[in-house]
């Protein structure tokens, strides 16, 4: 498989403290690759390193062949915070329609990528009358207008039912299908097991790479919470 | 590939996102449109004489709305950076400048209808007369305001909080209206003070103001007080395209 996203012992420094500390790993394209670990363990930072907005201390990113944040990437990479970064005083099809011009998405992306989260019903709707789990599913429709070759996603499913997050693993796994390469992050051992490679983090160190099989193998635990447990202890 | 379709699209595009957001926020508007008016009928009647509201009233024509457009834009500008909105555009293609002009734009129109109402109400209503071109005074003022949101948005990016942008109002805009000449003509003050006053620009949209209200000569030194103006908001401009970055720490 083709590498997508390439990042070769990355240093970040933030406030004096080393908090993303030489990782290395590669996301593949056509796949969905998990950053796993406890919240402050250095996700949003590498996420941040991938699509160019933080400053690193020194190691390489390389994006579909070019250094991160270049300028060619810009059309070609979507990227959804943690927090939703949408407008809260605009309807979600207005923030849809905003970003698209922007990206240059062709027609009818606002409304495929309405329809990608299951916010068709909401798309008059302001932001800020939307429910938590809402709002944080218009700002992942953002990061898909376009069809982005590479998706960034820092926790896109927290504060989603089962139902809602089933629907959006399933939808990662669509757009891993149709090609894209995926980065999600997330804090909940339970979505480990839905994703095609697993990266592991504790204290801005990678502690894993690999698949979920071979980690289950690896340690001896079925539970990958309990894997990662063993992990920690080696 | 950055070309000026693009800067124009992306400046468009933007506009109009900031004009919807504030077409959701009814009160908002309602407030930006009718507060200077509402404050220059006030100041009419405490000073209760026509004479002394010609006097002051073409000043605050410029300084409202420079005040005004100075706190919406700092704190617009503070919750895009807030909220990620703006960590998220700069992934984008699109440039800091389509960005700001953008801004400039939207707020830029709700300047010009801010002052038309404010100066169609002083005109008519309060007795205001002046004797050179009404649609001069419209410009000053409607580059006050430019200047006032170019400056909002420099400032923005010194605060951390709401409470800290909103306090950068009465730190950067007052001393600017203490010192413009409206209070002492500018000559009359202590010569530090007036040196002060001669590096600030709102004491040149003052200084223009009172000449159109007061001759319909345009000569040279309203000229030159119009262009520093205009220099002074894309100044601001810049440096505040300078405090955008693509890559944070």
């Amino acid at each position: 498989m083709a590498t997508a996203v390439g990042v070769d012992r990355l240093r970040v420094v933030r406030g004096g403290r080393e908090v993303v500390r030489g990782v290395t790993f590669d996301v593949a394209r056509g796949s969905v690759t998990g950053l796993l670990g406890p919240s402050g363990c250095g996700k949003t930072t590498v996420m941040r390193a991938v699509v160019g907005a933080q400053e690193v201390a020194s190691g390489r990113v390389t994006v579909l062949g070019l250094p991160a944040g270049d300028r060619g990437l810009r059309d070609r990479i979507g990227y959804s915070t943690q927090s939703p970064s949408v407008y809260a005083d605009l309807t979600v099809a207005e923030n849809l329609g905003y970003f698209a011009s922007i990206l240059h998405a062709p027609r009818g992306d606002v409304d495929r990528v309405l329809d990608e989260v299951g916010l068709k019903g909401n798309a008059d709707q302001l932001v800020t009358t939307l429910s938590g789990g809402e709002r944080s599913r218009a700002s992942l429709a953002v990061a898909l207008l376009g069809r982005p070759e590479v998706i960034v996603l820092d926790e896109p499913t927290v504060g989603l039912d089962p139902v809602l997050r089933e629907e959006l693993w399933l939808l990662f796994h669509r757009l891993a299908d149709a090609g894209a390469a995926l980065l999600v992050s997330s804090h909940v051992m339970d979505e480990a097991a839905r994703c095609d490679r697993l990266l592991l983090m504790r204290d801005g160190a990678m502690l894993a790479d690999d698949t979920p099989d071979a980690l289950r193998e690896q340690t001896g635990e079925q539970d990958l919470e309990q894997a990662f447990l063993a992990l920690v202890r080696r | 590939m950055n070309s000026t379709r693009d800067l124009t699209a992306n400046t468009l595009a933007t506009a109009k996102r900031i004009i919807t957001q504030l077409r959701h926020d009814h009160r908002t508007v309602a407030l930006m449109v009718l507060l200077p008016s509402v404050l220059l009928v006030l100041l009419r009647y405490v000073f209760n004489s026509e004479q002394m509201f010609n006097r002051t009233a073409p000043a605050l024509l410029g300084i409202f709305p420079f005040a005004v457009m100075f706190i919406v834009t700092s704190i617009t500008t503070l919750r895009e950076r807030l909220t990620a909105t703006l960590e998220r555009l700069m992934t984008m293609p699109i440039g800091k400048v389509d960005l700001l002009l953008g801004y400039a734009l939207a707020f830029g129109l709700v300047a010009v209808v801010q002052v038309a109402v404010a100066a169609t109400v002083a005109l008519t209503w309060l007795g205001l007369s002046i004797r050179g071109s009404v649609w001069l005074l419209l410009v000053i003022a409607v580059l006050d305001a430019l200047l006032g949101m170019a400056l909002g948005l420099f400032a923005s990016a010194f605060a951390r909080t709401e409470f800290q942008a909103v306090q950068f109002m009465p730190a950067i805009v007052m001393p600017q209206v203490l010192l413009c000449g409206l209070f002492v003509p500018r000559d009359e003050m202590a010569a530090v003070l007036t040196w002060i006053s001669d590096v600030l620009p709102l004491s040149y949209a003052v200084d223009a103001l009172t000449q159109v209200t007061t001759s319909s000569e345009v000569d040279g030194t309203l000229v030159r007080n119009l262009l520093i103006i205009a220099g002074s908001a894309l100044a601001a401009l810049l440096l505040g395209a300078a405090t955008l970055r693509r890559r944070t720490p």
